[in-house]
């Protein structure tokens, strides 16, 4: 260091990036310690999108949980109301028709593909790849068209049921489905030529917010972050649920545990869940799609009309809830972001005594200074985006 | 757009439009400075995307290729609010984001507009809860609320139209607005 | 039998710390004394044949009318024998502290301070133990059984109970 050097006045400066900020999606708030443009030291706040998640659900029956689990990880929200099923299901014991579970795998692999296509397409454009945000969310229209077909909504579906699904695949469902990956297919193989071998995003992405793998698995990663260290972990296959083992597909794996492997595990794993989805139509058998239980699950409107013990089902069900008998239990499937978990305690009343999500992006998001810590204030941005912390599920 | 400007400005005390136009040949339009004021607005406004949760998602297909807000002159977010003058309001506010909305609204320049984007902003949903404000309007005034859960993005084009149908109306008397009657000064 | 082995080798190691354990719909659970509880978390970490590396999930259950009223529950899974395991220690209200495992699994920080935040459970040794999801001004821990659910606290606006 020079004298002169020396002599200048030089001190940390500390910045605040957030909470309204065009990179932090879900608003969150960074406080920065900088040395020039080097990271000293980050603080991250969360807590911008609580909304009492567990209280409502404490207030409300088993049922009425299902609502508000779609607005957990808003981007993908039909894998958190097969989650809150499953668990459900798993306290009671219930074991759900063959057809239902298929028709979920559906719902699930759909949701995870068009969260993939927000997560890159808004990663891209926060690195100035704008032209891949627009394919991606061309594409992500395709997909919610599907979603809309199945469940009437776009983006919260409540669609699930506990014991079952709203309602059958529509008509026409596996022609429309085989179009539309089609021209899926197509996009996803021109933002592959904009992104993956472009100069510019590389520089942007590659070495940047890098986790080692044993530190990755302290920190309580799950999902793509983890698997972009080399870790295969996936509870698809490790804990297989619904059909998953009966489906053919691969889990892909990073070697380094930067944002470029985050980036690349994510685009094969939209082709994994593409191939899924095909794999699910072709074996889906005919069949209920309802358990038969009344107690825990409506018969069909028909069926309330005309039989009296449907009826009386349907009344004290809507009215004061599903009873499950008392106990706790932990489930998980694989959200979008990583292992999605439910504790549900019950008391044997019609409400939930204790509902909570372990939310995949909580602990991610706690890892950011880890990641960031020694980098330059603009890999702030591609490490947020790899790290996809959704704030409705972060902060419940 | 000489139609519009005839019928929101066209000056009829002093003999009509028309007849001017024809003694002009064309090549001159006759209207108020209010008027032409107000259409330069709506067809450009400069949003503040305030996005906080669920309803972002739509807001990304408003903005996208399919629903493309960009037909109605309302494309390009600013990320300052001082260089904008819609602020979108998508998702809930809750009570500790509350502040920060209120600041960012007394940050914005006048005119401005408010466009309360889902039923989160419009009166807190189905958070009936100790987190969540009921309504942004409790905080900042609102012009448009666009209800949903989130709404489609076709309801959220109709709510554009109809924020801007308001804006061809407001008078220069309406303006400045002022700070917003809640303040962050305790 | 192999589904209890984390149940077995604790009984046999710390026999007199657990308090009771089952396998409620296969969850295996062991409820344990809290002052022996940093140990039980490094014994199921570093045991060859246990080898718990994840820490999945901390959360706080709140038994209004029992005593002890809150139970800490943490979820913890080994990538090595694809196995989990729930751990619950009980917390009177009175005395409403527990070690904190940052130490142990850096994971836990974040749920630590949530768990502070919304229930009140003081994690002894916890580095920032501070408000996560809520303002500094929030008084009480809104997910306690006996805090309204519509008690509003607004740091701005009106108040609209």
């Amino acid at each position: 260091m020079s004298d002169s050097a020396k002599d200048l006045h030089s001190e940390y400066m500390v910045i605040n990036m957030g909470p309204s900020h065009p990179v932090t999606h879900g608003t969150v708030k960074f406080l920065l310690t900088l040395e020039g443009e080097t990271i000293i030291d980050m603080k991250v706040d969360i807590g911008f999108l609580h909304r009492g998640f567990e209280k409502m659900c404490e207030n409300g029956t088993w049922e009425q949980v299902m609502p508000y689990t779609d607005r957990l990880n808003y981007v993908s929200p039909l894998i958190n109301n097969v989650g809150y099923a499953l668990a459900v299901e798993k306290l009671v014991g219930i074991d759900v028709p063959e057809r239902c579970k298929y028709i979920r795998v559906i719902a699930s692999e759909l949701s995870r593909i068009s969260d993939h296509y927000t997560n890159i397409a808004a990663g891209a454009m926060e690195v100035g790849g704008f032209t891949a945000f627009l394919y991606f969310v061309e594409a992500r229209e395709l997909v919610w068209d599907l979603i809309e077909m199945l469940c009437g909504a776009r983006v919260t579906s409540n669609y699930v049921r506990i014991g079952g699904v709203k309602s059958d695949l529509p008509d026409g469902f596996k022609d429309k489905t085989r179009d539309v990956f089609k021209k899926c297919r197509k996009l996803w193989a021109d933002v592959n030529k904009l992104l993956t071998k472009n100069r510019i995003f590389i520089d942007r992405v590659r070495n940047v917010g890098i986790m080692p793998p044993d530190e990755a698995i302290a920190w309580g990663f799950t999902g793509p972050c983890l698997r972009a260290c080399g870790i295969p972990y996936d509870v698809r296959k490790f804990h297989p649920y619904l059909v998953y083992d009966q489906m053919d597909f691969e889990v892909p794996v990073g070697e380094k545990g930067d944002n470029f492997d985050r980036y690349l595990v994510r685009m094969e794993e939209i082709n994994q869940s593409m191939r899924i989805v095909e794999q699910a139509l072709e074996k889906i058998p005919s069949g209920p799609i309802n358990v038969n239980m009344p107690e825990y699950r409506w018969q069909s409107k028909e069926d309330i009309s005309t039989r009296i013990e449907s009826l009386i089902f349907h009344f004290k069900t809507v009215t004061e809830g599903i009873k499950p008998p008392p106990g706790e239990i932990y489930s998980a499937v694989e959200g979008a972001n990583g292992e999605l978990g439910f504790y549900l305690v019950s008391d044997g009343s019609g409400k939930p005594y204790k509902c909570r999500v372990r939310p995949p992006c909580f602990p991610l998001t706690a890892a950011m200074p880890k990641m960031v810590k020694g980098g330059f204030i603009a890999d702030i941005v591609p490490t947020f985006d790899m790290i996809n912390m959704i704030g409705g599920e972060c902060d419940r | 757009m000489i139609d519009t400007l005839k019928r929101k400005g066209g000056c009829s005390s002093c003999g009509g439009v028309d007849d001017d136009s024809r003694l002009l040949g064309g090549s001159v339009i006759l209207t108020k400075l209010e008027a032409i004021n107000n259409w330069g607005r709506k067809y450009s406004f400069f949003q503040y995307p305030f996005v906080t949760a669920c309803c972002g998602m739509e807001f990304m297909s408003v903005c996208g290729p399919k629903y493309d807000l960009d037909r109605f002159g309302a494309a390009l977010p600013r990320f300052s609010p001082r260089q904008a003058d819609l602020l979108m309001v998508v998702g809930t506010i809750s009570h500790k984001q509350a502040p920060i909305l209120v600041k960012v609204y007394n940050q914005m320049a006048e005119p401005k507009w408010v466009f309360a984007f889902g039923v989160c902003a419009v009166s807190g949903g189905f958070y009936d809860n100790y987190a969540t404000v009921q309504g942004i309007d409790t905080l900042i005034p609102v012009d448009i609320y666009v209800p949903g859960c989130p709404p489609r993005p076709e309801m959220v084009i109709d709510g554009l139209i109809k924020l801007q149908q308001k804006v061809m109306e407001s008078r220069w008397s309406d303006y400045p607005k002022g700070a917003s009657p809640v303040s962050n000064d305790k | 039998m192999e589904a209890n082995i984390t149940i077995n080798k604790l009984k046999a190691r710390f026999a007199e710390s657990i308090v009771d354990a089952h396998s409620y719909r296969g969850d295996d659970t062991a409820i344990v004394k809290k002052e022996e509880l940093l140990d039980i978390f490094i014994f199921l970490r570093d045991d060859k044949e246990l080898l718990y590396n994840f820490m999945m999930d901390l959360t706080v259950v709140d038994y209004l009318g029992k005593e002890p009223r809150f139970e800490v529950v943490y979820h913890l899974y080994s990538l090595a024998y694809n196995r989990r395991v729930r751990i619950k220690t009980r917390v009177s209200e009175s005395e409403c502290s527990v070690d904190s495992i940052v130490s142990i699994w850096p994971s836990a920080n974040w749920f630590e301070r949530e768990a502070f935040d919304l229930y009140g459970i003081v994690f002894k040794g916890h580095p920032n133990l501070s408000r996560i999801l809520l303002y500094d001004s929030f008084q009480g821990h809104p997910l306690r059984k006996d805090y309204p659910i519509k008690k509003r606290q607004p740091q701005i606006g009106p108040n609209n109970n």
